[in-house]
């Protein structure tokens, strides 16, 4: 088995066994992980999943963020550990400020699943070294409160430092300034995305294979080291 | 604080006063039960109820509980069963949901319901608590649910009140699905005028689980613990499954409190979690979800299904209003909450799993060895019946039936003369007409509200013609599912009208390479009481049953919802079948979608002139009248069985199923799929309108590799299945090209397509 790679599932996290599956699909050893413990299980990188964790109660993420496994996750964010938030995950990197802005409900007021085009903008984070510069991919997007939103001045460095790492292409689903899908954090060890990557690593169920890369991705990272 | 708590409880109604004053006066009829069941009920228990025995059996006798105008006729489905099909039965009608055996140990549940009323009352929450409701059948059987379908019925697009309740209804459907991480994968969206005052909601689940590990509704084992877990009681939804339309509940609280239910999906979503572990440890005896009629229906049907008696201290159960008094918490129907029975030995392990998901969880009795279900409220008893006598002994109507006094006129208004488009130009203004017409138009409005990919196993989403999944990771075992059915067909003939929705639903199974296994069907009617929609009700059932048996497939469960009119005005008669199939191989399925340039085009079956019912004369000239098209149950079989075996060989690479709008429609919707052409050469002889539109049953048209073309054709003359090769897949054509006739552009095609929703709703 490669790497461990853990999944944390909190109450209402939906798309953990995704992740989970995806992260084996990519050849490392998928580690499940509880919200309510601060044990970390040895894994060299986490996941957080989309879903709606506490129910979005409050708002999206900002209970989530305050659990046991979370005060470990930014410990070892801040310390370089790959972590990569998708939808409901972006949301609670936010509310942990390890990525800046936040996530606000979609511009047409409506709950969104479709296959979406992405602009690849940044291949140097963790998460997205295997994929080509520009390269254009389709992967499901989902969700409710999607639109990115951050001040002018971060928006401005985030696109300076190159930390836009992903973008709609096509139209913007969720109203997300500049179109922003994801972005990293200054290291480029954590990163959040709205859409959803671990839907697209297999034919059969997904519309490409596409979203694999981030995954194999953090990996070669990992092997590497 | 002077008072004692005590002092503060108002007075509740006991035993022991039910004794003692037998000549109280009570809301019996406010609560919608008939004189005779009210002397019914004095003479079981041989003293008048305690107004808490009153709700219970209020609740529990309603048509929605108890299926009195029904039963006789739903017996049919157990009767007319062909013993075959019965062997994969593991469990029938009658428990939460029905269980098949689909083969490598595993079974599947699954059911579909109505919340209808509700979702016009407050169509979000009632179309949310109608899927969470739906869910926990499926959860309740001990199973895994890993998908939901929705049966949409509106009144016309354009009218006021559907923005009203669409955009509600669909994102109830979705919120709660969504927040559950239940992917949807199919369902129906229709409009008619009938449905206007009585928008139908009816939301499928299908459940996965080892063969070995059905869990069932019931009570067993004296001393075992009877423990009420999720939500708290609130006092929402209280009379929803008897008096909601009508009379309102006065014995009780004066508050003003929602009847419709308030869903909390993230509720939901913690309590199947915990059940499927409390599942995997094998902590529980018997298990009930509470639904309609809540407390009261949970307590008397697990304890009517076990051996004994039952004891309940209703005090116990955790409010989330404590002014509420038992009459109303026995009748809440709050969502989100489960009753299990658990042995003392496994009691602990059962709390500690609730204690780890955060689910409140609280002992409120214990099942004994007597035959009374026996309830108390702070020490006094309050409720002392025999649970079956609530449970299965309710009161069994034969409704009076008759053909509709304009039946006959109906049928005899055949249409013919409706005047029919004659050349190419006309013909392509139909086909334009039609297919940006509301029932055929792009769904992708409403659908696109809905998670189709959570849980990874999705193979097959709408609008294909049935969803599937893959059942494990591990395996290639696959589900399919397809609901369908046709108001219009049902009310020019509702035996044929049930037989064509079940021939759909099966065929649209099929279509995907599925083989179709088993049935579950929600009959949406309108009031039980008028001898016409009575007749109609009988008709439709019993051509469901006989065409059940023809067609070898069991129905495993089903819902009946009367009452689904606006004033004296019955909704379209619209059984909702929905056909259970399964695949061996999920890589070898069919999709609806054109592919591959130069794939021939064959047309499945034979088409006649059959207009009647059609979205033809519905959209064209608004008319209603004549037969709807012929039911062959046996073509149908062969069909299936040609696209399965097709599918398997690898002989076809897109199938489609011929139903409304009837083959233009088709070819449309496998071109828009997939963004190619087609060119189309219509057979020497043929009517071209009828050849376009008519919606003849018992067809499908496939895309075939000239490869195979030899190999499939000869199939199809061996079986003696008509196979007319009516064209080519075109990737450089970007058009739907009916050669002399008339051709439009993928692009105009689909703009008039995606028109309606969008012009409608964004």
């Amino acid at each position: 088995m490669g790497p461990r790679v853990g999944v944390v599932t909190f109450p209402g996290s939906l798309d953990d066994r995704d992740a989970l599956r995806a992260v084996r699909l990519a050849g490392a050893e998928p580690i499940p992980l509880w919200h309510g413990d601060k044990w970390l299980d040895n894994v060299v990188a986490v996941v957080l999943p989309g879903g709606f964790s506490y129910g979005d109660y409050l708002r999206c993420g900002a209970i989530a963020r305050f659990s046991p496994a979370m005060e470990s996750i930014i410990d070892g964010a801040k310390h370089g550990m790959p972590v990569l938030g998708i939808c409901n995950g972006f949301q609670v990197l936010c509310e942990a400020h390890l990525l800046p802005g936040a996530l606000i409900r979609n511009d047409h007021r409506k709950f969104v699943c479709r296959d979406q085009r992405l602009r690849i903008e940044n291949t140097s984070s963790a998460w997205t070294t295997g994929y080509a510069a520009g390269q254009e991919i389709l992967v499901p997007l989902k969700n409710g409160e999607g639109g990115y939103v951050a001040d002018q001045h971060t928006l401005d460095e985030l696109e300076g430092e190159g930390r836009v790492v992903a973008r709609y292409v096509g139209d913007n689903p969720n109203g997300s300034y500049r179109a922003i899908a994801g972005i990293s954090n200054a290291a480029g060890n954590v990163v959040g995305l709205m859409p959803h990557p671990e839907h697209a690593v297999e034919a059969l169920t997904g519309p490409s294979t596409d979203g694999l890369t981030f995954f194999t991705s953090v990996l070669q990272q990992l092997v590497a080291r | 604080m002077g008072h004692s708590r005590q002092a503060d409880r108002p007075p509740v109604d006991t035993v022991k006063q039910a004794k003692k004053s037998p000549d109280v006066a009570q809301p019996f009829r406010e609560l919608g039960l008939a004189e005779d069941e009210y002397a019914r009920i004095l003479g079981i228990l041989g003293r008048r109820p305690t107004s808490s025995e009153l709700a219970m059996y209020s609740v529990m006798w309603s048509e929605h509980c108890s299926y009195k105008s029904s039963k006789v006729h739903l017996r049919q489905f157990g009767e007319k069963v062909p013993a075959e099909a019965a062997k994969i039965l593991l469990v029938g009608m009658g428990e939460n949901a029905g269980v098949v055996d689909v083969g490598d140990g595993w079974a599947v549940t699954f059911k579909i319901e109505s919340h209808n009323h509700p979702s016009y009352v407050e169509p979000h929450q009632g179309a949310a608590t109608g899927v969470g409701g739906i869910v926990r059948d499926i959860l309740t059987m001990g199973a895994r649910p890993v998908a939901v379908m929705d049966a949409l019925r509106f009144g016309p697009l354009e009218a006021p009140d559907t923005a009203r309740v669409l955009p509600g209804i669909v994102s109830g459907v979705g919120g709660y699905g969504n927040c559950l991480g239940l992917p949807n994968i199919g369902g129906e969206v229709v409009f008619d005028p009938s449905y206007l005052g009585n928008p139908l909601v009816n939301a499928l689940c299908v459940g996965v689980l080892r063969a070995d590990a059905i869990k069932l509704a019931k009570a067993e084992g004296p001393g075992s613990k009877v423990v009420l877990f999720g939500a708290r009681t609130g006092g929402d939804g209280i009379g929803g499954a008897s008096v909601l339309a009508s009379a309102s509940f006065e014995t009780a609280g004066k508050t003003k409190r929602p009847a419709v239910q308030v869903g909390d999906p993230f509720a939901e979503k913690v309590l199947i979690e915990c059940c499927l572990e409390i599942f995997a440890a094998d902590l529980v005896t018997g298990i009930q979800d509470l639904g309609a009629a809540g407390l009261s229906c949970a307590t008397t049907e697990l304890a009517a299904a076990g051996s004994g008696g039952m004891e309940i201290d209703l005090d116990r159960a955790p409010l989330r209003d404590e002014t509420l008094v038992p009459e109303e918490i026995l009748m809440s129907e709050s969502q989100e909450r489960m009753m299990a029975v658990v042995t003392p030995a496994n009691l602990a392990a059962f709390m500690a799993i609730c204690a780890k998901w955060d689910v409140t969880a609280t002992v409120l009795g214990e099942v004994t060895d007597g035959d009374r279900l026996i309830m108390r409220w702070h020490g006094e008893k309050i409720v002392d019946v025999p649970p079956r006598s609530l449970a299965h002994d309710g009161p069994v109507y034969e409704r009076p039936l008759s053909r509709p006094y304009d039946q006959d006129a109906l049928n005899g208004e055949h249409g013919n003369g409706l005047p029919r488009p004659k050349d190419g130009d006309r013909l392509r203004s139909t086909a334009l007409r039609l297919i940006g017409s509301p029932n055929l138009a792009d769904k992708s409005w409403v659908t696109d509200q809905y998670d189709r990919y959570v849980l990874g196993n999705t193979v097959l989403a709408q609008p294909e013609d049935a969803g599937m999944i893959r059942v494990t990771d591990e395996g290639t075992l696959g589900l399919a599912l397809s609901v369908d059915g046709n108001g219009r067909y049902t009310r020019l003939d509702p035996y044929a009208g049930a037989q064509l929705a079940l021939a759909e639903a099966y065929r649209n199974v099929a279509s995907t390479g599925a083989r179709p296994l088993a049935v579950t069907n929600c009959l949406n009617f309108g009031s039980p009481e008028d001898p016409a929609v009575m007749w109609q009700f009988a008709e439709a059932v019993r051509g469901l049953a006989d065409g059940c048996r023809e067609l070898g497939v069991p129905v495993t469960g089903g819902n009946v919802s009367f009452y689904n009119q606006t004033g004296k005005t019955p909704i379209l008669p619209t059984p909702v079948i929905g056909v259970l199939g399964v695949i061996d191989d999920v890589n070898r399925r069919t999709p609806m979608a054109f592919q591959n340039d130069g794939h021939q085009l064959y047309l499945l079956g034979d088409t006649a002139d059959e207009f009647g019912g059609s979205e033809w004369a519905h959209v064209m000239h608004g008319f209603l009248g004549g037969h709807p098209p012929k039911v062959d149950l046996a073509r149908e079989k062969l069909l299936a069985d040609i696209l399965i075996n097709a599918s398997r060989d690898g002989l076809i690479d897109s199938a489609h199923d011929l139903s409304d709008g009837g083959l233009f429609i088709a070819l449309a919707e496998s071109c828009l799929r997939g963004d190619v052409g087609a060119r189309i050469v219509l057979p020497e002889g043929v009517d071209p309108f009828v050849f376009l539109f008519s919606e003849s049953a018992g067809r499908a048209v496939v895309a075939v590799p000239r490869t195979e073309e030899v190999r499939f054709t000869d199939m199809c003359t061996a079986r003696g299945l008509p196979a007319a090769r009516i064209g080519v897949i075109d990737l450089l054509e970007n058009s739907l090209d009916v050669q002399g006739q008339f051709r439009i552009p993928l692009r105009e095609l689909r703009a008039a397509w995606t028109e309606p929703f969008r012009a409608r709703f964004d």
